[in-house]
C-alpha cells in the first residue's frame, strides 16, 4: 500500500526503530526563542552536556521584544531577563542568534522560512505550538515541551509515537476576497478545536494547490488550533520557486539533487488516511470568530450564534460563557460589532503578502474615529520589505502605527496589550480570554478584514467600503 | 538525573487532597529562566502561615511528602516537581497521583510512590506524632519502611530501571549514540544547516 505525505516524511528520519518503544526520529532544524529555551540550556549545563548540531540549530527573540524603542533598554525586568538569557545562553554553547535589532530577527516561524532553512521533506521542531507553520513546505513540523528542547539540544533525536492522518480536501476554487485565512478559520469551526487530536493534517485539493506559499504558511499555522499535531500540504513547483536563491537554499547539484528528492514527497495514490475531511471552496466566505476559541467561528454574513441553538451541552455552555466575556448578544449581526483596536501581523498573517493586502485597503483611507491600528511586520526583513515598497508611509498616512517586528499583541507578553473589555480585530490566531491582554476581546480575522475594520470602526470586509478596490485576494 | 536506589529522611505530612500544581507552584513563577530557584514558589500560598507544617522548625530538612490523595492535578507545568525538589524532596508517597504530575516526577528523578490510603494515614500518624521518625523509601527492594510500618510498593519495570541508574531520557537515547552517527552519516549534503561548514 503507499504512504501519504506525513509517513514518507516520517520513515526517512527514523533512527532506531524497536517493538514496544517509540520511534527514535531525526530532527533537520530546531528553532529556539526566549520563552521556553532557559530551562533547556539549564539541563545541558547541569548534565555537562554540549549542543549536539549546532549547525541544525537557531534562535530568534520574539515573544518579549518590544516594537517601539528597540534601541532602548527593554522596560519589563521580566522580559528583559528572558532574553538576556537566550543571549548568554547562545553564546555561551555556541547558537546562532538573531537579536533584537538584527535584520533576521522576527517570529521564529516567519524567520526559517524566510531565511530558506525551511525545506521540504525535513523534520523541524520548536519550543512553540505554531511550528506547524514550516509545514506548508511539506516538513513534519510540530512544537515540543522545554524538557523535549533539551533532548533536541543533546541529541537532535526525539523518541515519539507515530500520529495519525487526516486529509483535508479544499475542493474547487475560492471565491475573490475569501483568504486562505477564511479558509482555516472555516475548517476550525467545522472540524472543531479538537477535530485534529491526534493527527497530523494535510490539506490537499485544487483550491491549496493555487495558494501562495504565505497563504499556505497561514493555513499550516493555525493546525494547532484544530488540535493537530501538525498540517502538512505536499511541495510543488510553488514551494520551490519560493525557496530558490534564500540564504539557506541548496545551490547547484544539491539543488537538483533536493528538488528530485522532494517531487517524490506526494501522497501516494493508493494511500490510506484514517480520516477524510472535505470542503467546498467556491461556498466560502469571508470568516470572522465571535467568541473564545478558534473554532468559534462564522461568516462575516451571520449573526453571532444563539447558545440555546446548540445541542450538545458542553458546546452550549462554552457559547454562554464566550457571549458573556465578549460581551455580544445572541443573534447581533457580526458586521455591527464595533472595535477599538485592530493588529495586523504574527506568525499566522505577520508577511509581506499579508502587510500588502492590508496596506492596499487603507490606502488613500483613514482608519476610523476612536481606532487604534497597529501593524507588526512578522520579522525585520519584512519590515524592511514593506518600507522598501512604501507600505510603512500608506499605514501612517491612514492613521496606523507601524512597528518592529515581534509577536506583538499576539500575546501580549510585550507592552502592546488590550486593556481590560477592548475589543480588537486580529489577524493572529488565538481568541483564549485574555490572549491580548486582562480582560480583552478579540476577533479573529484576515488582513483584509482586519483593514476594513479599521476603517469602518466594526468588523467589515474591503466589499463594504463604498469605492472598494479590487481586494488583493490569497 | 541523579540514581535513585534507596533513601532514608524525615517526612512533611500533608493532609490535604488534591493538591493541584498550582498550589505546588503559583503560575507567576513561571517566568523564571532556571529550573532552579523554585523553593520559595513551593506551596507558596500556604507558606504565609506560620504554622503551615513546612514552616514548623521540626521539619527542617525532611525530604520525604507523604501527601493526601490526587496529589499533583491540574495544569502540566514540570515546575511543580522542579520546586518539590529545589526544596529538598526526594520522594512523595501518596495513595493516587495525576498522570501528568508522575510523568514529570519520574523524568527528573523525583520517585512517587502509590500506597494504599491506610498505609499512607499510617505514615501521616506516625510522622505527626514523631517529626523524627525516619522514613526509607527503598527502590531496590520496593519497600518503604517506618517504625513499625513496611509495605510493598509497584513500579513499572522500565521507569525502575531508569530511576536506579539515574537515565533520563537523555541518557537513554544516547545509549543509541551509533544509531544516531549512522544516520547522521548518511544524511544528504542537500539538508538545510544554520551554520556555515
Ligand atoms: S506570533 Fe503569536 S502565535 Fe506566533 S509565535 Fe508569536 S506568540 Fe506564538
Amino acid at each position: 500500500m503507499g504512504r501519504t505525505l506525513a509517513e514518507k516524511v516520517w520513515d526517512d528520519h527514523v533512527v532506531r526503530r524497536a517493538e514496544g518503544e517509540p520511534d527514535l526520529l531525526f530532527i533537520d532544524l530546531h528553532l529556539l526563542h526566549e520563552v521556553t529555551s532557559p530551562q533547556a540550556f539549564d539541563g545541558l549545563r547541569q548534565a555537562g552536556r554540549p549542543v549536539r548540531r549546532l549547525d541544525l540549530t537557531i534562535a530568534t527573540e520574539d515573544h518579549n521584544t518590544p516594537t517601539l524603542d528597540i534601541d532602548k533598554p527593554i522596560a519589563d525586568p521580566v522580559s528583559r531577563a528572558q532574553l538576556e538569557t537566550l543571549r548568554k545562553n547562545c553564546a555561551e554553547f555556541g547558537v546562532r542568534l538573531h537579536s533584537l535589532g538584527d535584520v533576521e530577527q522576527g517570529v521564529v516561524h516567519v524567520v526559517g522560512p524566510q531565511l530558506g532553512l525551511t525545506q521540504p521533506g525535513t523534520t523541524v521542531v520548536c519550543g512553540d505550538s505554531h511550528t506547524s507553520t514550516h509545514g506548508a513546505f511539506g516538513a513534519l513540523a510540530f512544537g515540543i515541551g522545554t524538557s523535549q528542547v533539551e533532548h533536541v539540544l543533546a541529541t537532535q533525536t526525539l523518541p515519539l509515537a507515530r500520529p495519525k492522518t487526516m486529509a483535508i480536501t479544499v475542493d474547487g476554487e475560492l471565491p475573490d476576497g475569501v483568504t486562505a485565512k477564511d479558509l482555516i478559520l472555516a475548517i476550525i469551526a467545522r472540524i472543531g478545536t479538537g477535530g485534529g487530536q491526534g493527527y497530523i493534517l494535510e490539506y490537499r485539493g485544487s483550491a491549496i494547490e493555487k495558494l501562495s506559499m504565505e497563504a499556505r504558511m497561514t493555513i499550516c499555522n493555525m493546525s494547532i488550533e484544530a488540535g493537530a499535531r501538525a498540517g502538512m500540504i505536499a511541495p510543488d513547483e510553488t514551494t520551490f520557486a519560493y525557496i530558490k536563491g534564500r540564504a539557506h537554499a541548496p545551490e547547484a547539484e544539491d539543488w537538483d539533487a533536493a528538488v528530485a528528492y522532494w517531487k517524490t514527497l506526494k501522497t501516494d495514490e493508493d494511500a490510506e488516511f484514517d480520516a477524510e475531511v472535505v470542503i467546498d471552496g467556491p461556498s466560502l466566505a469571508p470568516f470572522v470568530t465571535w467568541g473564545t476559541n478558534p473554532g468559534q467561528g462564522a461568516p462575516l454574513s451571520a449573526s453571532v450564534p444563539d447558545p440555546a441553538s446548540y445541542e450538545d451541552a458542553s458546546e452550549r455552555f462554552a457559547a454562554e460563557k464566550a457571549l458573556e466575556y465578549m460581551g455580544l448578544e445572541a443573534g447581533q449581526p457580526l458586521r455591527d460589532i464595533k472595535v477599538d483596536t485592530v493588529f495586523v501581523g504574527s506568525c499566522t498573517n505577520g508577511r509581506i503578502e499579508d502587510l500588502r493586502a492590508a496596506a492596499e485597503i487603507v490606502k488613500d483611507r483613514k482608519v476610523a474615529d476612536g481606532v487604534r491600528m497597529l501593524v507588526v511586520p512578522g520579522s525585520a526583513r519584512v519590515g524592511l520589505q514593506a518600507v522598501s515598497e512604501g507600505l510603512d508611509v500608506v499605514f501612517k498616512d491612514a492613521g496606523a502605527e507601524w512597528r518592529h517586528a515581534g509577536c506583538s499583541m499576539c500575546l501580549g507578553m510585550n507592552p502592546d496589550q488590550l486593556a481590560p473589555g477592548e475589543r480588537s480585530a486580529s489577524t493572529s490566531n488565538r481568541n483564549f480570554e485574555g490572549r491580548q491582554g486582562k480582560g480583552g476581546r478579540t476577533h479573529l480575522v484576515s488582513p483584509q478584514v482586519a483593514a476594513a475594520t479599521a476603517v469602518l470602526g466594526h468588523l467589515a470586509s474591503p466589499d463594504d467600503l463604498s469605492d472598494a478596490p479590487v481586494p488583493a485576494g490569497v | 538525573m541523579e540514581a535513585f536506589t534507596t533513601h532514608t529522611g524525615r517526612a512533611v505530612p500533608l493532609r490535604r487532597s488534591n493538591v493541584d500544581t498550582d498550589q505546588i507552584i503559583p503560575a507567576h513563577w513561571l517566568k523564571k529562566v532556571t529550573r532552579d530557584g523554585f523553593e520559595d514558589g513551593l506551596f507558596e500560598a500556604w507558606r504565609k502561615d506560620e504554622n503551615f507544617i513546612l514552616n514548623r522548625p521540626e521539619r527542617k530538612g525532611a525530604t520525604v511528602l507523604v501527601a493526601g490523595p490526587d496529589f499533583g492535578t491540574g495544569s502540566s507545568r514540570e515546575h511543580a516537581v522542579w520546586a518539590l525538589q529545589n526544596y529538598g524532596f526526594k520522594a512523595v508517597i501518596s495513595s493516587r497521583f495525576a498522570d501528568i504530575f508522575r510523568g514529570n516526577s519520574l523524568k527528573n528523578g523525583l520517585l512517587t510512590v502509590v500506597l494504599e490510603q491506610k498505609i499512607v494515614d499510617a505514615l501521616q500518624e506516625l510522622t505527626e506524632k514523631d517529626p523524627q521518625a525516619e522514613v526509607t523509601v527503598d527502590l531496590e527492594a520496593r519497600e518503604v519502611r517506618a517504625e513499625g510500618i513496611t509495605a510493598a510498593f509497584e513500579l513499572d519495570e522500565n521507569a525502575r530501571w531508569r530511576l536506579l541508574n539515574g537515565l533520563d531520557d537523555i541518557s537513554i537515547t544516547l545509549q543509541n549514540e551509533p544509531d544516531i552517527a549512522t544516520y547522521e552519516a548518511k544524511r544528504p549534503s542537500y539538508k538545510p544547516r544554520t551554520l556555515p561548514v
